[in-house]
């Protein structure tokens, strides 16, 4: 089934299941009232704003040269660093650290770049154990499914079916509390931080200047990672650079803010290189896996690559009504939502991702609620152009040649008018059908009630 | 062997040829700034004076659940940490060596107190109930502890046992995170930055299940913040 088929069934039938829907549209809800709250606190959010999409495009704009300052103090505190243009390169040297140091068991922080490169699976094959240490993670791997959100990994599933998983997995007790799922959660994975030989995290932010990479999360699950295991990786996307550490100052509050309306996320932490000489603990060997995985085919476009700026806030996620109805597993892409279908596309090849591109309203909410201004909705037309231009629809093509023909021909406009209120009057007949004209659209929706005059009528007989 | 450098580069080059459209002004730091864009002024402001720190602080700490005390003295910081120990019913306490732990790790005794020091026993330090550590500073904008591996006995003290206290003095407590980094970049800037630096914005927490806050998700479930002159 091709990703467009595919696509099409599954939002079938999550738009079908209207209490989920509710559900998590009411969960976002809360989102949208705590960020508003959030952002009144800054002096300017606008202005932050500007300031944010500044310092990307800086970064953007020079990645080479942010990359090679990056490998270069990185390297020199003791870090490894390995460029991989895809996700074979990537897996394979992970796998071979791995073996080549005999490592037993893997915790894992959140990194959505894992699940873009299928790094579980890879690991897994291998024999090796890999534990999701973020709780959200933690179920969707228990589950042995997605993430819904690609900042809210399980935001779709209600706490009696959480604990039904638990109850199965675990082996825990029934529980409706939140707080004593998360207890269960915590408890089960508080020997794997000290016990598991290699830690395997993504990154928020690439340091040019120092060498860094920054990682914001909530749980502390992501420092614990990168603390007691011999071996940490860093499997980062070659985009999330910035200049220099000071402008952290900027983004690490404007990421918890428009991400989950917090002030700033509870831990946000720099690591720059593997433990040294002083310090009391730290890993013995930091790597950072710089991942390229066709972004730089996003780069080579100039009209579309502050795409590349996202920080992966989510925040056009919270706040689309698509998403909101067609959920986050019906895209079929690890980056779901207006980003998502942004630059899938050009990750995975323009005509099989291109009906994302569709899937808008073209409202706008996600540029509005973009924290470094990416262009989002109307990137999303960029892609149905450039989808068009490489690959014109003849069938359409030719359609619109016989409307403007037609448009152009006054007299049989107006003979071919005056039946169109009889037309519309007998359409409720047909209505929905497959011969109804305009069925995709009634399908799932109403058609405006039939005027009795045509405009032409009207006209002539208005009082001059 | 670091895999594909020349071929990603490459392309990052040949990408860059043609620019991006700028939606800007080229940003134009002010001179002696250490952030590539001037934004410190669009971030929530904190008034001039101590006090007005002091007050964002404790207003930001009481909604991230952090327990602020403002001490008097260093000697009514200990009775807060004995205290706490003997409500919370602590056994085990660890800490690392500094100027203000060693005097407060007393006031815990005859508890056990671990220190962290090179090659520790992780072990007994997941065994702790909690764990006390200075800071580099405090940030009155965001109500963050800010800690290192250099002034915070490493990396697990302040994240593994299930209740942090943070010891600070008055001077530490600075305006902003601009403020922050500027101390971070003068104290290590030239020597070496620590191989860890986090901000810790109150006890851990998390919304994962049905968007609820939960607090003690794998991090401490408490933070105590003891600010002393």
């Amino acid at each position: 089934m091709s990703a467009k088929t595919q696509f099409h069934a599954d939002s079938n039938v999550t738009t079908a299941d209207t209490d989920r829907r509710a559900f998590v549209r009411r969960a976002l809800g809360g989102y949208k009232t705590t960020r508003a709250k959030t952002e009144t606190a800054y002096a300017s959010w606008e202005h932050a704003r500007d300031a944010a999409s500044a310092i990307k495009y800086e970064g953007i704009n020079h990645l080479d040269a942010m990359l090679e300052q990056f490998e270069q103090q990185f390297t020199a505190r003791g870090g490894k660093v390995f460029w991989a243009s895809n996700s074979q390169q990537a897996r394979d040297y992970i796998l071979g650290l791995a073996r080549d140091r005999g490592v037993k068991s893997i915790v894992k922080s959140k990194a959505m770049t894992s699940e873009e490169i299928h790094l579980n699976d890879a690991l897994e094959h291998e024999g090796y154990a890999v534990i999701e240490s973020d709780l959200g993670e933690f179920i969707q791997q228990l589950k042995h499914e997605a993430p819904y959100h690609f900042v809210f990994p399980c935001m779709h599933l209600k706490r009696d079916e959480i604990s039904a998983l638990f109850e199965k997995e675990l082996g825990s007790a029934k529980t409706d509390s939140p707080e004593e799922l998360t207890m269960i959660a915590r408890r089960w994975l508080r020997r794997h931080y000290i016990e598991a030989d290699m830690g395997i995290s993504g990154g928020n932010f690439i340091i040019a200047e120092t060498g860094m990479i920054s990682i914001t999360e909530n749980e502390g699950n992501a420092r614990l990672t990168c603390a007691h295991p011999r071996i940490h990786v860093a499997l980062v996307g070659i985009e999330k650079v910035l200049p220099r550490l000071a402008d952290l100052a900027l983004f690490l509050p404007m990421l918890g803010t428009a991400g989950t309306g917090q002030n700033m996320t509870c831990y946000n932490s720099m690591y720059g290189g593997p433990r040294q000489p002083s310090e009391q603990d730290g890993p013995e060997e930091f790597h950072v896996v710089l991942l390229d995985n066709h972004r730089t085919r996003l780069l080579a476009d100039p009209e579309q690559r502050d795409a590349l700026h996202c920080i992966r806030c989510g925040a056009c996620l919270n706040v689309c009504p698509i998403f909101k109805n067609i959920g986050g597993h019906a895209y079929g892409t690890t980056y779901q939502g207006p980003i998502g279908s942004v630059i899938t596309p050009h990750f995975r090849g323009l005509q099989d991702w291109k009906h994302l591109s569709g899937a808008s309203s073209l409202c706008g909410a996600c540029t509005e609620a973009c924290p470094v201004k990416i262009d989002i909705h109307h990137h999303l037309l960029h892609n149905r152009r450039n989808a068009m231009k490489e690959k014109p629809a003849l069938l359409e093509k030719l359609m619109w040649k016989a409307f403007s023909w037609f448009m152009n021909q006054p007299r049989l406009y107006a003979f071919a008018t005056r039946f169109t209120p009889w037309a519309l009057a007998l359409h409720p007949l047909v209505k929905a059908t497959p011969l109804d004209p305009v069925q995709s659209w009634t399908k799932t929706r109403d058609f405006p009630d039939a005027p009795t005059k045509t405009f032409r009528q009207l006209w002539k007989e208005r009082v001059r | 062997m670091n895999g594909d450098r020349e071929a990603i580069l490459g392309r990052v080059r040949e990408a860059l040829r043609v620019p991006a459209p700028r939606h800007h002004e080229k940003p134009a730091p002010a001179p002696g700034s250490i952030a590539t864009a001037p934004f410190r002024e669009w971030l929530p402001v904190v008034g001039p004076t101590h006090e007005d720190r002091l007050a964002s602080f404790m207003r930001l700490s009481e909604s991230l659940r952090t327990e602020f005390v403002n001490c008097p003295t260093i000697e009514l910081a200990g009775a807060h940490l004995a205290k706490l120990a003997s409500d919370h019913g602590w056994e085990r306490l660890a800490t690392h060596a500094g100027d203000l732990t060693d005097v407060l790790a007393e006031h815990v005794r005859p508890r056990e107190v671990l220190r962290i020091e090179s090659d520790y026993d992780k072990n007994a330090l997941e065994a702790c109930d909690a764990g006390l550590t200075e800071c580099e500073c405090l940030v009155a904008q965001t109500g963050s502890v800010c800690v290192t591996t250099r002034s915070s006995g490493g990396r697990a003290l302040s994240v593994l046992p299930p209740h942090h206290v943070v010891i600070a003095s008055r001077a530490q407590l600075l305006p902003d995170l601009t403020a922050a980094y500027e101390l971070l970049a003068q104290k290590y800037g030239a020597s070496g930055y620590p191989s860890f630096m986090g901000f810790i914005n109150g006890p851990s927490r998390t919304g994962d299940i049905e968007r609820i806050l939960v607090l003690g998700a794998h991090g401490p479930k408490k933070l105590t913040v003891l600010l002393v002159p």
